[in-house]
C-alpha cells in the first residue's frame, strides 16, 4: 500500500480538498524547501545593499573621480595654483582671462616657433594670468579636506560627549545637556569672525599647511570643534537613550555583562548607522560653511584658493566670464550632491529593519 | 506544613518586595509610583509558579526586581536561603535567568545567533577553547529545536517563535536553576504558543529548572503552572495550586478573571455567567485606601476602606487577601 492510499478519503459531497490528489514530498524535495541564505557579516550585508542602490553607486563613482582628480591633476598639469603663466621664462601678460581650452598670443607664437605642444588651459585663466583648472583643483582639495577634518572633529567630540551623557543619564545627563544648550545659543558666525581676528593678532605666522591656509581656516576648525559638535552630541545621546531601553540590553545585564561590554557590543553597534550617516551629511554642511565664509572674504588666505573664494572672485566679471563662476559652483554642487546621496544610501543600507 | 515538606529547601524566597518608581509631578516634586507593593512568595526547585494579572499590575516589575534589573525599594530576595544583595548578585547571574516578552527587541539585530547564545558563555568564561564554545552553542540550539545551520544567521531572519527559542537558548546557556519567563508567549500566535509552552515543559523535565511564569492568559498559566499567584495593583491577592485556584477561586478579582476565560464549547459558554467588573483600574499613583480592589468590588465594606487585608491561608496553601470571601 503506497503512502497515497493511506490518506483519508474525501467524502462525496464535501467541500474538503481531496487529499488523495496530493503526493507526499520526498526527503529530497523537502530539502529543496530549506532556502538557505548565505551567512554574511553585518558589514558585508550592508555593503551589498549599498551597491544595489544606483544613486549611491553613482555618488561613490563621482566622489572617487573627484578624489582621483585632486590627487593626480597637480602632478600632471605643469602649472601651479599661485604661479602666473610664463612663456620661455618670461611672464606672459597676454594670458589674462583666457576662455577654456585656448592659448594666449605669446604661447601660440612660442608653439609656432619651437613646434613644442604646451599643456592646454582646460578652464582658461584668471585675471592674474593663473591657470584656472589647477586653481579649481586646489580649491576642491581645500574644500574637501576642510569638510572632512571638520566632520572628524565633530564626530569625535560629539560621539564621546553624547555617549557619556546618554549612558550615564540622570543628573550627569541633565548638566551635560544644559551645557549643550548654552553652546547652541552662541552665534557661530560672530564667534568665527572674532576668532579669526584674534588669531591673526596672536599667531601671525604659522608654519606648514596651517600657515598656507591662514588664520581664518584655523578659526573655522576651532569653531567646528567648539560649537558644531553639539548637534552630533544631541543626536548620539538620543540614539543611545533609545537603544539603551531595548530588551537586549536588559538581557545582557541579566547575563551579567559589564557596562563596558554592553556599550561596546550592544549599544554602539546599534548607533553606528546614525553615526556614519550624520558624519557623511556633516561633510557637505562643513563645505558649505567654508564656501560661504570664503565667499564673504573670511575663508582661506590668498593665494590659496577654495571653491567659495573662487566663486567670490568670479563675481566681479560675471558678465564677461560666466564660466569662472560655473566651474567652482559645479564642483560644490557635485560634491555636496554626491555626499548627500551617499549618506541617504548608507542610511538605507545600514538600517536592519529596511533590509529584506 | 508537615516535617517532610519543611526539609525541601526553597529555591527562591521573595519577602515583602517593594518597588517604587519616582514620578515627577510639577516642579521638583516627585511622588512614588507603587509598581510592586509588598509581594511575598516562594518557589520550590523544579516548580512553576504562574503569575497573572492585568496589564500594568506589576507582574513584569516583580520578575525584574528579583533579578536585580531594578534596585528594589524594600524587601528581600533569597536564593537557596542566601540573601541576594547588589554586590553578590553577579555570582547569581549564573543561577537565575530571564526570557523576555518581545522576541523582536530582546535579540541584538547586529549579532549572529551563535554570538547571542554564546554571550553568556563569554561573560562567565564557561569554555576553554573555541571548539568547546561552538559545541556548547550547538547543543543549546538542539535543545530548543534550532538547526545547526541557523548559527551564522541574524535574528531578523527568523520568525517570532524561532526568535523566542533563541532567547530561551541564551537563558539556558549558563545552566540556570531558575528562569523568570516574562510573558514569553504573549507576542506569539496561538499555534506557536503551544509549541513554545510544550518546549518549556520539556526543558523543565530534562533540566529540572524552576520557572516564574508571568502571563496574562489564564489558560496558558493553568496549563504550565503548579501554583498560580494573582496580582492586582502591585499586590498578590490570591495564591493557590493551579487546579485549586481554577476550581475554587476565592478572591472576587480572581473570580472575575476566571469568568472572562473563553471556553471552546458554545453551550457551556452560554450557560456561564461573566462577572464584569465596574469602573477602571485605579491609577497606581492614587491608590485607594485599604484594599486596592475595593473600588471595583461588590462585597466591599467599611472595613475594606480602612484596613488592607493580608494574605491568609485558607488551608492547603490556598492564600487569599480578602476580608469578606
Amino acid at each position: 500500500m503506497s503512502e497515497i492510499d493511506k490518506m483519508p478519503k474525501k467524502a462525496p459531497f464535501s467541500m474538503q480538498i481531496d487529499l488523495s490528489k496530493f503526493e507526499k514530498a520526498t526527503e529530497e524535495e523537502k530539502k529543496q524547501q530549506d532556502v538557505m541564505s548565505e551567512s554574511t557579516t553585518f558589514l558585508k550585508d550592508s555593503m551589498r545593499k549599498l551597491f544595489k542602490n544606483p544613486l549611491a553607486v553613482f555618488s561613490i563613482v563621482v566622489l572617487v573621480c573627484i578624489i582621483l582628480l585632486i590627487v593626480i591633476a597637480p602632478k600632471v598639469v605643469p602649472y601651479g595654483y599661485s604661479e602666473m603663466l610664463q612663456v620661455n621664462g618670461v611672464r606672459d601678460k597676454t594670458a589674462q582671462n583666457l576662455a577654456p581650452m585656448t592659448y594666449s598670443e605669446n604661447e601660440l607664437a612660442y608653439m609656432e616657433e619651437t613646434g613644442e605642444k604646451l599643456f592646454p588651459h582646460i578652464f582658461g585663466t584668471d585675471e592674474l594670468c593663473r591657470d584656472y583648472f589647477i586653481r579649481v583643483v586646489y580649491g576642491t582639495r581645500v574644500s574637501l579636506s576642510v569638510g572632512l577634518f571638520a566632520s572628524i572633529i565633530v564626530l569625535i567630540i560629539g560621539v564621546l560627549y553624547g555617549s557619556i551623557s546618554g549612558y550615564a543619564g540622570g543628573k550627569t545627563d541633565l548638566i551635560m545637556m544644559r551645557v549643550v544648550d548654552i553652546i547652541y545659543s552662541l552665534p557661530d558666525m560672530l564667534v568665527m569672525i572674532l576668532l579669526s581676528v584674534v588669531l591673526k593678532e596672536v599667531m601671525p605666522d604659522m608654519p606648514g599647511v596651517l600657515g598656507k591656509l591662514g588664520s581664518n581656516m584655523i578659526a573655522i576648525f576651532m569653531v567646528f570643534g567648539l560649537l558644531y559638535w553639539v548637534g552630533m552630541a544631541r543626536l548620539i545621546r538620543g540614539q543611545i537613550l533609545s537603544v539603551k531601553e531595548n530588551e537586549y540590553v536588559l538581557a545582557a545585564r541579566t547575563i551579567g555583562a559589564k557596562p563596558g561590554r554592553i556599550i561596546r557590543r550592544h549599544i554602539l553597534p546599534n548607533c553606528l548607522s546614525v553615526i556614519i550617516i550624520t558624519t557623511a551629511l556633516q561633510i557637505p554642511s562643513a563645505i558649505f560653511t567654508e564656501s560661504f565664509l570664503s565667499f564673504i572674504g573670511l575663508g582661506v588666505q590668498a593665494p590659496m584658493p577654495s571653491l567659495g573664494s573662487l566663486a567670490n572672485a568670479a563675481r566681479g566679471g560675471l558678465n564677461s566670464y560666466p564660466y569662472k563662476l560655473l566651474f567652482p559652483a559645479l564642483m560644490i554642487c557635485l560634491i555636496v550632491l554626491a555626499l548627500n546621496l551617499l549618506g541617504d544610501g548608507l542610511r538605507d543600507a545600514l538600517d536592519p529593519k529596511l533590509r529584506k | 506544613m508537615s516535617n517532610e515538606e519543611k526539609n525541601v529547601q526553597k529555591l527562591v524566597e521573595v519577602n515583602g518586595l517593594k518597588q517604587y518608581f519616582p514620578v515627577k509631578s510639577g516642579f521638583g516634586k516627585t511622588i512614588p509610583l507603587k509598581a510592586v507593593d509588598g509581594v511575598s512568595f516562594d518557589i520550590m526547585p523544579g516548580e512553576t509558579l504562574g503569575l497573572v494579572g492585568e496589564s500594568g499590575c506589576g507582574k513584569t516589575t516583580v520578575g525584574r526586581s528579583i533579578l536585580r534589573l531594578y534596585e528594589p525599594t524594600a524587601g528581600e530576595v533569597r536564593y537557596n536561603g542566601e540573601l541576594i544583595t547588589k554586590k553578590n548578585m553577579a555570582e547569581y547571574r549564573k543561577e537565575m535567568q530571564m526570557v523576555f516578552q518581545d522576541p523582536y527587541s530582546s535579540l541584538n539585530p547586529r549579532m549572529t545567533v551563535e554570538d547571542i547564545i554564546g554571550e553568556p558563555l563569554d561573560v562567565h568564561k564557561l569554555y576553554t577553547s573555541k571548539g568547546e564554545r561552538r559545541d556548547k552553542i550547538l547543543h543549546l540550539m538542539e535543545l530548543v529545536g534550532l538547526n545547526a545551520e541557523h548559527a551564522t544567521r541574524y535574528a531578523h531572519e527568523f520568525s517570532g517563535g524561532q526568535r523566542q527559542r533563541i532567547g530561551i537558548a541564551r537563558a539556558l546557556a549558563v545552566d540556570p536553576k531558575f528562569i523568570v519567563c516574562d510573558e514569553p508567549v504573549s507576542a506569539l500566535d496561538v499555534s506557536i504558543q503551544a509549541q513554545v509552552i510544550n518546549m518549556f515543559e520539556e526543558l523543565q523535565e530534562k533540566l529540572g529548572v524552576a520557572y516564574l511564569f508571568i502571563a496574562h492568559d489564564l489558560l496558558v498559566v493553568h496549563h504550565i503552572s503548579n501554583r498560580i499567584a494573582v496580582m492586582y495593583l502591585g499586590k498578590i491577592v490570591e495564591i493557590a495550586d493551579a487546579d485549586e485556584l481554577n476550581d475554587n477561586p476565592m478572591h472576587p478579582y480572581t473570580q472575575s478573571l476566571l469568568s472572562a476565560v473563553p471556553i471552546p464549547d458554545p453551550k457551556i459558554a452560554k450557560a456561564k455567567k461573566r462577572i464584569v467588573l465596574e469602573g477602571d483600574v485605579p491609577s497606581p499613583l492614587k491608590m485607594p485606601s485599604g484594599c486596592a480592589f475595593r473600588t471595583r468590588c461588590k462585597y466591599a465594606t467599611e472595613r475594606c476602606a480602612q484596613e488592607c487585608p493580608n494574605l491568609v491561608d485558607r488551608g492547603n496553601g490556598h492564600k487569599v487577601a480578602c476580608f469578606n470571601k
